[in-house]
């Protein structure tokens, strides 16, 4: 540091930020890649300037200062340019001879990130490792009377339904009269939740979308792909991969008048259409896409000007209550298609979800409620949204799940979990657990993108740029030069692997419980927990 | 696993016949209990078929709380079996005080009701003994309808049926369900014992209905009074039958629908596929995921026997014209009825029902695959 440097407020050393970057210079190549990939130039070639003594031999001649520079690697620490911690300089390293390291405390670039007084934004998700999900364990295991079933030979049927289902009595009096019965889709349990065309890249939208469209054509699997609020590419509505997809309208409408136009010509109908109003990772707020995402294409499949910010109201502007908007657009929607297609809510968590649930159980159109925990993952967010807004999904499932128990609905409205499923990795005891609870089927989005793609993102904020349009992995980025970096068939390949994996773990659950041939919806005797008051609260088993 | 029988014969049977069949298949119980359910009685009870019966296990004093209540409702004793038993049960077999079999005259205020209405008050006294007999521990009751006989009891079937000389001429029936059990309820409770009873219909079940919580959960929030017990995870066998019949008002062969349902495919393929696709996703909590082989008796007196893929030994049926036996191992039918032709038994499969009317001339087949029967 120069002398004269003036030291401001927010003037940080290395030590104060939250990675540092490790660099040898016994084993760089000096070949630049790293600086060269670091997506927020948080590293830069640097010329060391180095004193060294050099003592003669002799007497004869006084020591002398020799000053010598050698080149290397500087870690930048203006707040603007600090390291995320994303590490692709180690992925392109030959040598290994750089990498981030965590700070051995708590670093202080969090007070010095709201210059300009813009509060931090960003991507990934809330930071928080570990999930009560995973210390659910299953512990009814069939042993004596009825042994165990064989996950690998077995035949299971483990499908959900998606759509109202009638209660038996009504359901089978419409079926005698010819009458309207709403429509029901049978799929599998674990949807891939909303990423909107935009938040992704093109490629890995167009990725997830073939390894979908391969899992139901060649592998039988029913597995369905929610867009997310930014539209649907033109061919795909016009195609018969339709019936794979969930279309999402929320607040901003994004997209929609490019699908509206598209009914005619439709070959199939979408699986579903999710009306989202609000999500687990920034409950209560809309989209934030920024202009730099917001390239031709995408404002073309939005229907917008490129190069605007497309903050998206957190509210359905054009309603005035929830009730009134959830009524209303069901509604429509249901119109849309011809009453063909089941239209169901998405809200974020919250302890008013039973308000909302109660309000759909009085709806006969209303075909699920889908609820997003806070451990959902976003393209983009306040900082403070993510950490501190929102509610744990299991206990908002259980009771959605046990107030329609009390009402004798359960299996007439479908309940979807999302928000962190899987996010230690355990993708299906999680998904299994919730399905135990209560839930019909699970969405998932986090754990496809760092399954499927590679996403970086860790529970200690690591990376967590998706929102500024530089996602190194190319998962989030808008710029041909990083999106290319995803092979769409890679993507595609990656997704089939996960769902087939999965598939095979949730047999390893449910064989040793004795259940093939349905899903076993709020088995909740299977469950137990090692925490008294949440055994309590989940009303599973306390064990010990 | 539970061992279970039934017998339906042109001829009245001593109860006797089902417990020596039971004992043959003795290993696979473990003496934990034996319930029987007689039905279409003869001897006193032939010329009373209207008449409730009221069977169950009373405390001295619980027999006074039953009749203060009964006469309290206007019900009048019309016959009864007092079982004396020795003062010293057999080993396993806990002391009762009296074992009741009761035939009642309705309440005149009764008179003129309804079948449904009727049907409705007969359950929901036997509902009201059973709570009042929790609440002070005094009366077990079992079934209160009329043409049924029920005896639960714990211990080794045979040692009970000695100590309560269950051989006396004055029991007898044409439809008999006999269960020695193997007790896998964690705690051994009567209400846990099978076969199970509610309005006319009777099911015993071996197996474990690993589907147990999310059907009971569904059953209860039917609103309906009866749906209530659930200390075995079979009794939601009798009351889906129940549920599918009075409320769905569909036949017997329906209920393997319910309960296991045909897989997507073969769905699709069905001529009732419109039909068996709703039964199946309106009715998707009712799926048991067994192994379970269920056999129970409906209100016209037809027995019969289903069981879902994963069990591995099905029971088997089997007789001659006029008397024929359901049991879960084979050596029960033979203890039971051995001159028949054997060619001739059968062991329904995953798709199959097997009917034994209330004729008792032939089991009827029906497949899952087969189209149904038009509604009536």
């Amino acid at each position: 540091m120069p002398s004269e440097r003036a030291i401001t407020p927010s003037t940080l050393s290395v030590k104060d930020l939250p990675w540092q970057i490790r660099w040898s210079r016994d084993t760089c190549t000096l070949c630049g890649k790293c600086t060269a990939v670091c997506p927020v130039n948080a590293i830069e070639l640097g010329v060391f300037r180095k004193r060294q003594l050099e003592p003669p031999l002799g007497f004869m001649e006084a020591p002398a200062t020799v000053y010598k520079s050698y080149y290397g690697v500087r870690q930048r620490t203006d707040s603007a340019y600090a390291c995320v911690g994303c590490a692709m300089c180690n992925l392109v390293c030959p040598n290994n001879a750089i990498g981030p390291v965590r700070a051995d405390e708590a670093d202080k670039l969090r007070f010095h990130v709201d210059r300009g007084g813009q509060p931090r934004r960003r991507g990934g998700r809330r930071n928080v490792p570990g999930v009560l999900l995973d210390r659910l364990k299953f512990i009814r295991i069939s042993m004596l009377t009825d042994p165990a079933l064989d996950a690998g030979r077995h035949e299971f049927e483990l499908r959900t339904l998606l759509g109202r289902v009638l209660p038996p009595e009504e359901n089978l009096k419409h079926v005698r009269e010819n009458g309207w019965i709403p429509p029901v889709r049978e799929i599998y349990p674990l949807i891939v939740g909303g990423m909107s065309f935009g938040a992704l890249s093109p490629n890995m939208w167009e990725g997830l979308q073939l390894g979908v469209a391969y899992l139901n054509e060649e592998l039988g699997m029913p597995v369905r792909i929610s867009t997310g609020e930014g539209g649907c590419p033109p061919r795909l509505l016009r195609s018969r991969f339709l019936k794979y997809v969930i279309l999402q309208i929320a607040s901003g409408y994004f997209g929609w008048d490019e699908i509206l136009h598209a009914i005619p010509e439709m070959k199939e109908d979408p699986c579903a259409i999710e009306i989202k109003y609000g999500q687990g990772a920034k409950p209560g707020d809309g989209g934030l896409l920024m202009w730099y995402k917001v390239n031709r294409l995408i404002a073309a499949i939005r229907g917008v000007p490129p190069g605007v910010n497309l903050p998206s109201p957190p509210t359905h502007q054009t309603k005035y209550s929830i009730e009134e908007s959830v009524a209303k657009m069901i509604q429509s929607m249901s119109m849309a298609w011809g009453f063909r297609v089941p239209v169901y809510p998405k809200i974020s968590g919250t302890s008013t979800a039973l308000a909302v649930l109660n309000n759909l159980t009085r709806n006969p159109y209303a075909a699920g409620l889908a609820i997003d925990g806070e451990d959902g993952g976003t393209g983009a967010a306040y900082n403070v949204s993510m950490n501190h807004m929102g509610h744990p999904i299991a206990s908002n499932i259980r009771d959605a799940y046990l107030t329609l128990v009390k009402l004798g609905m359960q299996n007439q409205l479908p309940l979807f979990a999302g928000g962190g499923i899987g996010k230690s990795g355990n993708l299906a005891a999680n998904a299994a657990a919730l399905i135990m609870l209560g839930a019909s089927g699970i969405q998932v989005g986090k754990y496809i993108m760092q399954a499927a793609a590679g996403c970086l993102g860790s529970e200690s904020d690591r990376c967590n740029i998706c929102n500024i349009g530089l996602c190194p992995k190319g998962i989030t980025a808008q710029d041909p030069r990083l999106y290319r970096r995803l092979d769409v068939d890679d993507v595609a390949q990656r997704v089939v692997d996960v769902f087939l994996s999965f598939d095979t773990e949730l047999k390893k659950i449910v064989a040793p419980l004795g259940r093939s041939t349905s899903l076993p919806i709020g088995m909740s005797d299977a469950l137990g927990v090692d925490d008294h008051h949440t055994a309590e609260r989940l009303s599973i088993k306390y064990v010990v | 696993m539970c061992r279970l029988f039934a017998i339906a014969s042109r001829e009245p049977l001593s109860p006797m016949v089902a417990i020596e069949a039971l004992n043959v298949m003795r290993e696979g119980h473990d003496g934990s209990g034996v319930g029987l359910f007689l039905r279409d009685l003869s001897g006193p009870f032939e010329d009373m078929k209207d008449a409730p019966i009221l069977s169950g296990i009373f405390s001295e004093a619980g027999l006074k709380r039953l009749d203060a209540f009964m006469m309290d409702v206007g019900f009048m004793t019309k016959y009864k079996i007092s079982i004396k038993v020795p003062k010293t049960p057999p080993a396993g077999v806990p002391r009762r005080d009296v074992y009741l079999i009761r035939a009642y005259e309705y309440p005149e205020e009764w008179e003129g009701l309804g079948p449904e209405e009727l049907q409705l008050r007969l359950m929901t006294t036997r509902l009201k003994l059973r709570a009042m007999g929790e609440e002070k521990e005094d009366m077990i009751v079992f079934s209160f309808w009329p043409d049924v006989i029920m005896i639960k009891e714990i211990g080794d079937p045979l040692a009970v049926a000695r100590h309560l000389q269950l051989d006396r001429k004055e029991l007898a029936a044409r439809v008999i369900l006999a269960q020695g059990r193997q007790n896998t309820n964690y705690a051994i409770n009567l209400y846990a014992c099978h076969p199970f009873f509610i309005q006319g219909f009777a099911s015993m079940t071996n197996g474990e209905n690993t589907a147990f919580i999310p059907i009971r959960t569904f059953l209860e929030s039917r609103g309906f009074p009866g749906y209530i017990g659930y200390n075995s995870d079979s009794e939601v066998f009798t009351h889906i039958l129940h549920y599918m019949t009075r409320t769905l008002g569909f036949g017997i062969e329906t209920y393997k629908h319910l309960i296991t349902p045909l897989q997507d495919e073969d769905i699709a393929r069905h001529p009732d596929a419109h039909f068996l696709r709703n039964l199946k996703q309106a009715c998707r909590p009712l799926i048991i995921d067994g192994p379970n082989c269920v056999i129970g008796c409906l209100p016209d007196g037809s027995l019969f026997m289903v069981q879902d893929r994963k069990k591995l030994r099905p029971g088997v049926v089997g007789g001659k014209p006029g008397v024929y036996a359901f049991s879960s191992e084979i050596c029960g039918l033979d203890a039971a009825i051995p001159l028949r032709d054997k060619s001739r038994d059968f062991q329904p499969m995953y798709l199959d029902t097997a009917v034994v009317g209330p004729g008792r001339q032939e089991v009827r087949i029906c497949r899952q695959k087969e189209p149904l029967p038009l509604p009536h």
